[in-house]
């Protein structure tokens, strides 16, 4: 029997690819090892080795394919005493065990890297558009993945002020660990775009140094998981020294990279540091969910004279959205948005899980329920107006976030409410949040961990008191 | 793999470690031992490759391959009295530390069988009997932990030492130095073993480290370094020898640079543009440790072609084994999400 050989995934996030070149013909023997093909992932393009060896039998997926899926047989490989014979029996098998559809829809081959991952869950079927009140009627949109919105960020504010230099670790020469910083070096140089080494606590302090000289830095962590390697830094020397000095001096920076879960990266590479900093005084926390926020929020971040924690999501960086096409977008830090309108229940997240907020919302729009979603946006300072409005005319609160419950951005919510909205909450605060237990890695328990659609729309109805 | 440190080899003339290629080979049982396991790891981690192809192992997963001679030639200087911990490139070292293939890969792919019940995955596995303490996944955490465990050996005079693995990227970060400083203070009985392929991730060595060698890290702290061919897994195991030798007589730490080359990306999705196709040829083709021992065996009458051929195909088998005990293996029950939290107290 010939051996298939099958696309492979080559990312934790990765379900499809394109299948950009053959590099070995069909009748070529291949060695272990060899390059056989080239596949294009929304991030790179990547080499797929051989791992046996013998002759290329027969290509299955022609070059220039689109959205082949993980698994599907590309071709198939003779081993050393079969001759092209033996093709014929399997190559026409070799499509029915295809796990997907050939014509999977379309529609899917859009969704964003590892949408479909057990760690995701889906995304809703179309990207919501949320409502624009900042943006003047009329406004080109133009559709771009929160990876582009970021980097036109940094590049417009650069462009803006000399200042401003990016550093951090692969984010010059590899172009970002997630490609946030492509083509940045190329058009800033070496000299406002800096690739550290491995030593975060190291040039954390260097950018606030920087910064406390009058520089603009936007210190990339690769993830969040490394920046607790740099807290003393960010929190003892970036968030106190204004206060401690009196005003006399502060720093003027973004720390920036992605937050939270990816895709079975396990405890140590899937955190959410939501609450971490948003606990801490000196600090602005701001964490977008669209593209257009990600990108007028990050501008606004650069500009502003404090520190700001910029909290991305990686699951987000390959997801398109409408992004208004202005000479200068900028989305105030401190301002949550309402992304759904509803009267009876008001459900808040921020980040991926606004995303899962909305899905939740349309589940429960079809049981009856109108639920409001509001996209926090801005974690430090918390638009607690936005929030206690909403509640006033639903009178109900669900939080959701991703990171563990206890002292969480919920819990905040929780105490805000019965401050400010006591006598409006017809129920107590629900609150949506990960599991209190550091992230599995095994697929079945990390879906379990992480906040489910399911888990929303369940709470949703709890307050609402309906079954 | 234990008490390893009696081998047929009386010559010590080659000290510059593998510079010289000429000293005696280890007894042909010894030879066969090294020419194994490395086969077991470059096979093992193919394997791996393979499932994580299939969507099977999931997240971050980095393969050992071509730098099997480090762990190996390590590991054989060592006794069981000896503690192993490194990062998150670490199948190679479980495997050596005689950690089962089947639970390892199990671990890969998420399962109940795995060492830590699938919870942990490629990066976080640990085995105490073994004393391998890990499967670390933050750069150069693993070097401060591995000082804390070699302060316990010689805080209850076991007479064991630790191995403590890390990268050439990790050497950057600032608890290294720290560590560096407290293990000479306080004479551990640690060793520090650089893994130096060149690259971490996409940032070669020449763009992370300033100054010299990175062996001469430990200077300003009074730690001796070593550099070794580290694709040489004679020349590692002569060189671990000596070091040990001295660690186990009271003389502190010790800093051993191994130059090695990964010939696979950083993790599966690296697209490796940072270094040519001619760079990775050329180390796979003229420098390959199973290839240049396999060669060295065949010349030296140790063994023939068709006892190695036989050998990979036993190996193969245990992989095969492995790999399909990965994939059969249930997922950990739904239980498992609120268990090890803490112990119960
Ligand atoms: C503190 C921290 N920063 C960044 C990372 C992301 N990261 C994982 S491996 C790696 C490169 C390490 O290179 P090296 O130490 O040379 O080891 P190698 O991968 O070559 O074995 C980086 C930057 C991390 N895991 N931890
Ligand atoms: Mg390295």
């Amino acid at each position: 029997m010939p051996t298939e050989i099958l696309m492979p995934a080559l990312s934790p996030t990765m379900t499809e690819g394109n299948l950009a070149r053959w590099v070995k013909k069909e009748g070529e023997k291949v060695a272990a090892g060899d390059v056989i093909a080239e596949i294009e992932t929304d991030k790179a393009t990547m080499e797929v080795e051989a791992v046996d060896e013998g002759t290329l039998g027969r290509i299955l997926v022609p070059e220039g394919s689109e959205g082949v899926q993980v698994n599907t047989p590309i071709a198939l490989l003779l081993g050393e005493d079969e001759d092209a014979a033996a093709l014929d029996g399997a190559a026409a098998e070799a499509p029915a065990r295809r796990p997907e559809p050939a014509e999977a829809p379309k529609a899917e081959a859009k969704q964003p890297e590892g949408g479909k991952e057990a760690a995701g869950g889906a995304f809703p079927a179309t990207t919501p558009a949320p409502p624009e009140p900042e943006v003047p009627e009329g406004t080109e949109m133009v559709r771009m993945t929160v990876r582009e919105a970021l980097r036109d960020a940094m590049a417009e504010e650069m462009r803006r002020d000399d200042t401003v230099f990016l550093m951090g670790e692969e984010v010059a020469q590899y172009q970002g660990a997630y490609k946030v910083s492509q083509g940045l070096l190329d058009e800033f140089g070496e000299r406002r775009v800096i690739d550290t080494p491995i030593t975060e606590h190291g040039f954390a302090g260097l950018g606030v140094g920087a910064g406390m000289a009058g520089l603009r830095p936007i210190v990339e962590f690769m993830t969040w998981n490394f920046a607790m390697q740099a807290m003393d830094q960010i929190i003892n020397s970036a968030a106190k020294t204004l206060y401690m000095a009196g005003g006399e001096l502060g720093c003027s920076i973004v720390f920036r990279g992605p937050n939270g879960a990816a895709s079975r990266v396990a405890a140590q590479h899937s955190q959410d540091y939501a609450s971490w900093y948003m606990h801490c005084p000196g600090l602005k926390v701001v964490a977008p969910y669209s593209a257009a926020d990600a990108k007028g929020l990050l501008k606004a971040a650069i500009r502003d004279p404090n520190p700001v924690i910029f909290l991305e999501n990686e699951m987000l960086y390959g997801q398109s959205f409408e992004v208004p096409r202005l000479d200068d977008f900028v989305v105030p830090i401190g301002k949550a948005k309402i992304v759904r309108e509803g009267r009876h229940v008001t459900i808040t997240g921020y980040s991926l899980m606004v995303a899962r907020a909305l899905e939740a919302a349309a589940v429960l729009a079809e049981q009856g329920i109108e639920a409001e979603v509001i996209d926090l946006r801005t974690l430090r300072p918390l638009d607690t107006e936005t929030i206690v409005e909403s509640v006033r005319k639903t009178n109900r609160l669900v939080s959701v976030e991703e990171g563990w419950p206890v002292a969480g951005v919920g819990s905040e919510l929780a105490a805000v409410m019965m401050e400010q909205a006591f006598d409006w909450l017809d129920a107590p605060v629900a609150r949506v949040a990960g599991k209190d237990v550091p992230l599995p890695y095994a697929a079945n328990l990390e879906k379990m961990a992480l906040p489910q659609v399911e888990d929303i729309v369940e709470a949703a109805k709890t307050v609402c008191y309906r079954k | 793999m234990s008490t390893a440190t009696r081998s047929g080899s009386k010559a010590r003339g080659a000290d510059k470690g593998g510079s010289g290629g000429q000293q005696a080979l280890p007894s042909r049982e010894k030879l066969l031992d090294l020419y194994r396991e490395m086969l077991m790891i470059r096979r093992f981690e193919e394997k791996a490759g393979q499932l994580y192809g299939m969507g099977l192992i999931g997240g971050f997963c980095h393969l050992y391959i071509g730098q099997e001679a480090v762990a190996v030639g390590i590991q054989h200087a060592l006794t069981e009295a000896d503690s192993v911990i490194t990062g998150y490139r670490d199948h190679g070292h479980m495997l050596v530390c005689g950690m089962e293939p089947r639970r390892v890969m199990a671990e890969l792919t998420g399962r109940a069988t795995g060492y830590s019940k699938g919870k942990g995955g490629s990066m976080h596995m640990f085995a105490r009997d073994k004393k391998f303490y890990g499967g670390h996944g933050i750069v150069g955490a693993q070097v401060p932990l591995g000082s804390g465990i070699a302060f316990a050996h010689k805080y209850r005079g076991d007479g064991g030492l630790c191995v403590a693995y890390m990268g050439d990227g990790a050497v950057n970060q600032g608890q290294v130095y720290e560590s560096f400083n407290m293990a000479s203070l306080w004479q551990l009985p640690v060793l520090y073993v650089i893994e130096n392929n060149r690259y971490g991730m996409g940032t070669s060595v020449q763009r992370a480290a300033a100054g010299p060698a990175l062996c001469e890290r430990g200077h300003a702290y009074g730690i001796p370094g070593h550099q070794v061919d580290g694709m040489d897994v004679v020349a590692v195991l002569e060189k671990a020898k000596e070091i040990t030798g001295e660690i186990r007589a009271g003389k502190g730490p010790v800093i051993l640079e191994a130059m090695t080359y990964r010939y696979r990306g950083h993790s599966m999705s690296d697209p490796a543009k940072y270094r040519t196709k001619e760079e990775v040829q050329e180390m796979r083709e003229k420098h390959d440790p199973i290839e240049q021992l396999k060669r060295r065996m065949i010349e030296g009458k140790a063994a023939t072609e068709e006892q190695l051929k036989e050998l990979d195909k036993e190996v193969r088998g245990i992989v095969n084994d492995a790999a399909r005990f990965s994939q059969d293996s249930p997922e950990p029950d739904a239980a498992e999400l609120w268990t090890d939290v803490l112990v119960e107290a």
